[in-house]
This record gives structure tokens, sequence and C-alpha cells, in this order.
């Protein structure tokens, strides 16, 4: 197909990339091998390979799985009940639009939530209960999570359910598969791509979640997006702060491989 | 095709159209006065009524713009973007923004009002004469609770008490790696100053033991979460605490005698000025007597402003929470510019005690 378009259309496209993704990371890969001074050093990824950022990583791995996790549990029957709706687009719509609404703006809204004199609290007084601590729990950092990328996970879901021929489930009906069968073995892998593209956009921003961190979870649950903007805001070291950012790119790369679309694939 | 021209010529001419009506406003706000300052100020730091009075007064137009953290207000005046003509750093800010050559020297002669300080707050330690730095607010580090949500013997005249075993998961901290590795090393009896790695470690290893009580570490946040009483303690800095006791009456503020952290926010010219003249008049302005008791009357932190306080209630600045006599004040440390690496040892500190919180 390349060979059709001319070179000289291309040079935008390339220069565009070079400019706005290949410089970039080459200058973090620059900045995480500088010191305060500014001079050649490999102590930031030294200091990367201690107790506390191991651990960092590793929390952050963990709950950007838990945030995806729920998230697709949560997402893809909502997607597979909403083509079967008579007005989907609409629906879909509605599921969107909270999407537009600023971050911090709902993230503030569920501090007030899950306050302790809270409406959620308030319910489960009516039940004669004792007020629940919610705010600053693992529980409310997933839900607030989750409940910010669900839209994220949906459309793309919902696209390929949308564009999965009706006739193949029939067919397999017809041939007399059950319902999970069907949905096992017709459904799921026609539609995993769109899964695939699902967990790509939930679980690369989950785990350099910072604002939510800080305002939903006080700071029990430390990603390594915290330590990237206390290395650049506070400590003003560049240096390590950028060492942080290369192995979250890594880390993304890794994501990227593992959920990427392999090429031709089965018939 | 036709429809991607048509969309691509909507695109342009809305654009156009946005780029002239900006141009208008723009012109039309400034063709009244020529004459306009640029002051950056922390969230929550001025009354809005002092500036309308200070542009009825002189002709001035004030541009207004907030920042939150001393290091974020640098980078900024560092960067040069924006020509700012009063910014308000704290005092080991200013130490560090001469060290790197980044403010005007200050015009004594142009400020007849700089005689209403109080002269204990003139010549400290991070700006000796002052010949950079004009002083607004000053306060303290200490610890705001609710005296009916914890244990009677509790009163928070030692930092021992937030370890109290019946505070299990009722405290907030202040989310500012000076703030909390400084409350460690004050509570381990050292200077909130230390650059002594052995130091640092037992101050980090004891705030780990805090952990249990430690219900989250965030920022201006505290203020709406302890009106509302969703933590029973919080270490925060003075003037927050004050707010916060204007809004919910039972709360109390202490201030441990083990020491604590002495602070002081100043009126700088940064080098990027643009209007050298109408930040000295602005200044002058700030530090006029009844200007400034209506000031801090609506900001509530504790004013250097001998002539103001003469002007206002009486309660208020007989409150020795707020305003400590000078014995206690003297068990105050105020903070020194620790130098990139060692502030990068803080955090790093800060960042280990916060892993451990959960």
């Amino acid at each position: 197909m390349f060979n059709k378009v001319s070179k000289g259309s291309l040079f935008p496209y390339a220069f565009w990339i070079a400019l706005f993704v290949i410089a970039p990371i080459a200058l973090i890969v620059y900045y995480s091998m500088l010191d305060l001074n500014g001079h050649f050093t490999l102590n930031n990824y030294k200091a990367f390979f201690t107790p506390v950022y191991l651990k960092m990583t590793l929390t952050s791995f963990w709950y950007a799985f838990l945030i995806t996790f729920f998230t697709l549990i949560i997402a893809y029957p909502t997607a597979y009940l909403l083509t079967k709706t008579k007005h989907k687009h609409l629906w879909l719509m509605l599921i969107i639009i909270p999407s537009w609404i600023n971050l911090l703006l709902k993230t503030y809204a569920f501090i007030g939530i899950f306050g302790l004199y809270g409406p959620i609290n308030a319910f489960i007084k009516t039940f004669g209960l004792e007020q629940q601590q919610i705010l600053f729990t693992d529980f409310s950092f997933i839900f607030v999570s989750v409940y910010i990328f669900i839209p994220f996970m949906i459309i793309p879901i919902f696209n390929s359910l949308n564009k999965l021929n009706p006739t193949l489930v029939y067919a397999a009906r017809d041939l007399g598969a059950s319902s999970f069968t069907t949905f096992r073995r017709i459904i799921f892998p026609l539609t995993i791509d769109g899964v695939k593209s699902g967990i790509q956009v939930t679980f690369i921003p989950a785990l350099s979640l910072f604002m939510i961190t800080r305002l939903i979870a006080g700071n029990q649950v430390i990603t390594l997006g915290t330590a990237i903007e206390q290395q650049f805001l506070v400590s003003q070291n560049w240096g390590m702060g950028s060492t942080i950012a290369v192995f979250l790119i890594i880390l993304m790369v890794i994501i990227m491989l593992f959920t990427g679309q392999k090429k031709g694939g089965r018939a | 095709m036709k429809s991607l021209i048509q969309a691509t010529f909507a695109i342009v001419i809305v654009c156009v159209l946005l780029i002239f009506a900006i141009n208008k406003i723009e012109s039309s706000s400034s063709s009244k006065t020529t004459d306009t300052i640029t002051v950056y100020n922390w969230g929550e730091y001025i009354d809005p009524d002092v500036i309308d009075q200070f542009t009825e007064e002189t002709g001035i137009n004030v541009i207004y713009e907030t920042f939150d953290s001393n290091e974020a207000m640098m980078t900024k005046v560092q960067q040069g973007g924006s020509a700012y003509d009063v910014a308000v750093p704290s005092e080991y800010m200013v130490e560090k923004m001469i060290e790197e050559d980044l403010l005007l020297p200050i015009d004594h002669s142009k400020l007849p009002n700089l005689k209403n300080i109080d002269p204990y707050f003139l010549n400290l330690a991070f700006d000796p004469k002052n010949e950079y730095s004009i002083p607004y607010f000053w306060g303290t580090v200490g610890i705001v609770y609710n005296p009916n949500l914890v244990a009677d013997h509790l009163t928070f005249t030692t930092w021992e008490d937030l370890w109290d075993p019946s505070l299990k998961d009722k405290v907030f901290l202040v989310d500012g790696a000076r703030e909390v590795i400084g409350m460690g090393l004050n509570s381990i009896g050292e200077s909130l100053n230390a650059k002594d790695d052995t130091l640092l470690r037992q101050a980090t290893d004891k705030l780990i033991t805090l952990s249990p009580n430690v219900k989250a570490i965030i920022g201006d946040e505290i203020t709406p979460l302890m009106i509302n009483n969703e933590a029973a303690v919080a270490l925060t800095w003075s003037g927050q605490a004050a707010d916060m006791m204007w809004e919910n009456e039972e709360l109390d503020f202490a201030v441990p005698e083990e020491g604590s952290n002495l602070w002081f926010d100043n009126f700088v010219i940064p080098k990027t000025a643009a209007n050298v003249e109408g930040a000295h008049a602005f200044i002058n302005f700030m530090l006029d007597a009844e200007v400034s008791a209506q000031n801090n009357d609506y900001v509530g932190y504790s004013t250097p402003n001998k002539a103001a306080m003469e002007l206002m209630d009486p309660e208020v600045i007989e409150d020795e929470r707020f305003y400590p006599n000078e014995a206690l004040r003297n068990k105050l440390e105020v903070y020194k510019n620790l130098g990139l690496e060692w502030l990068g040892k803080y955090n790093e500190y800060f960042l280990e005690f916060k892993m451990s919180i959960r």
C-alpha cells in the first residue's frame, strides 16, 4: 500500500513523530542519566533498584491490574447489554457524557460522597449499622478509578460487539451450542481486539495515576506517578524523575506487546 | 471530499473569529489604563476587596494569579514566560531566589509604610537588610484537634501525644516533606534543618511507628475535611488551622513545646517584573495599617504589621496560639534552604514514610 504513496507526502508525519515522540523519549533517557549538578551518572538507576522504588513499582502494577480487572468485569457485560437495547447509541452516549466532566471535579465529589458524614454513611446508618471509614481506603481508591475508566473500556468493546455478525451467533445456537459455549467460542474470541484496546487505555493510565492517590487514597497508595510528580515539582531532581519515567515507559511497552494485535491472526 | 473541504473552512472561519474576539477583548480591557501589575500569590491569601481599593486609589490594574507551592512558583519565575511584578515566597525560598539571582532589590525610600512593621520581623537571617523582601504574614506549624473527639489527657503540648494509641486512624498529616520530616526531627529533639543521615534515619524510623495513627496525608483538602470532623487531629499550618476554627468552633490549635517551624511569607519583586514602580506602590499599599488590618481579618494568618494590630480585635492578637509570645517564638525554628541534594534526601525519606502508612 505504501509504495503508492510518494515519499514526500510522508515527510510531515515522519517529522511529527520525530519531534513529538522520538525526541521527548530521547530527552527523558538523556535526563535520566544526569545528577543534580547535570553531570553524567548511572546512580539514578541504582537508586531505582532500592526496596522503596521496587515496592512502589509492584504496588503500582498490582493496583493497575485490579483497576483494569474490575473495569473489564463491569464494562464487558454492560457493552454486551447495550448492543441488545433498542436505542443503543443513545445509551452509549449517556454512559460517555460523564467522561466529559473534569476528572478532578468528579474526584472531589467523591470526597463528599464517601465522607464520614456523606450520603453513603447516612444510608448505612438508617440500617442501624455503625459508620464506616470509606474514604482513604483501598476500596474507595479502586472504586473511583474504576468509575473513571469504565467509559474508556466500554467504547472499544461496544464497537467490536456491534460489528459482530449476529448470524454467527444464530448459527452456533442452531448447531446446538449452549449460551455459555457460544460466548466462549464465538462472541468472546471475535471481540478480543476490543477487549485488548480497552485494557490498553485502562491499564497504562492506571499505572501512573497520581491525583486520585492523594485525594481519595490519602497517599496510602503510592504509584510511580506520585513519585514522578514529587521528583519534578518538589525535589527538582529531574534526573530521578526521568529515571522513573523510563521504567514506566518500559512497563507500558511490555503491556502493548502483550495486548497488541497480531498481524494475520486466525482466519 | 466536498464536505471535508466545507468542514475545514468552517473550522478556519471559527478560529479567525475567535482570534479577532480575543484581540478585541484584550484591547478594550487595557485601553482604560496602561498601568498594570501582575501579582503572584498563594491561593486564598488576600482580601479581594483590598485589590479593588488599590486599583481605585492608584489607577493601577492588578492581574492576580495564584500558586500552591514555593517550588512551583520559583520554576515559573525562572522560566521567565510571564512578567510577575510581585510574588510572595516563604523565607527559605527568598534565600534561594536571592542565591539564584532572581530578585530585584527593593527601594525602601518608596515604602514609607515600612515603619508599620514590627522590627522583630525585619533584618532576619534569610535577608539580613530586607534588601529583597518585605514581610507579609508569618505563622507556625502545629496541631489542630477536636477536644471532643480525643481523650482528655491529650493537649498536644508535646509531639509525643500524636503517638497515643487511642488516636489509631485519626490523624491527618499535611503532604509536605519538610513539615512531616521536620516534625519527626522535632519529636526526637533535633533541629528541623538537620543535615545528617543518621538523624534523618532516626526521625523516619520514629515516624514509621506513627503509621497506625495516620489516616491520610493530603494537601489543602485538610481544611474542609477537618471542618466536617472527618478526623480528630491534623498537622498543619497555623493560618489553615485558623480557617478551620473559624468554621468549626469545636477545634483547638496547639504548637508543641519541643519546638516547631516558624515561617514568614514575604513580598518580593522578581527579575521578570515589567512594572517596578507599580510593584513598589502595591507593596507600600499593602503595608498601610488600615488596609493590612482589613486584609488580616480576611486571611486569618498572623501579621507582622504593628500599626495594623492596633486596629484589630484585641481578642485576635492576644491569642497566644496564633501570636505566640517571644519566649515561645524563640523555641521555634525557621527553615533554612537545604540545597537540592538535602531537599532530595528529605523527600526520599518522606516517600519511604508514605510507603509505610498502610
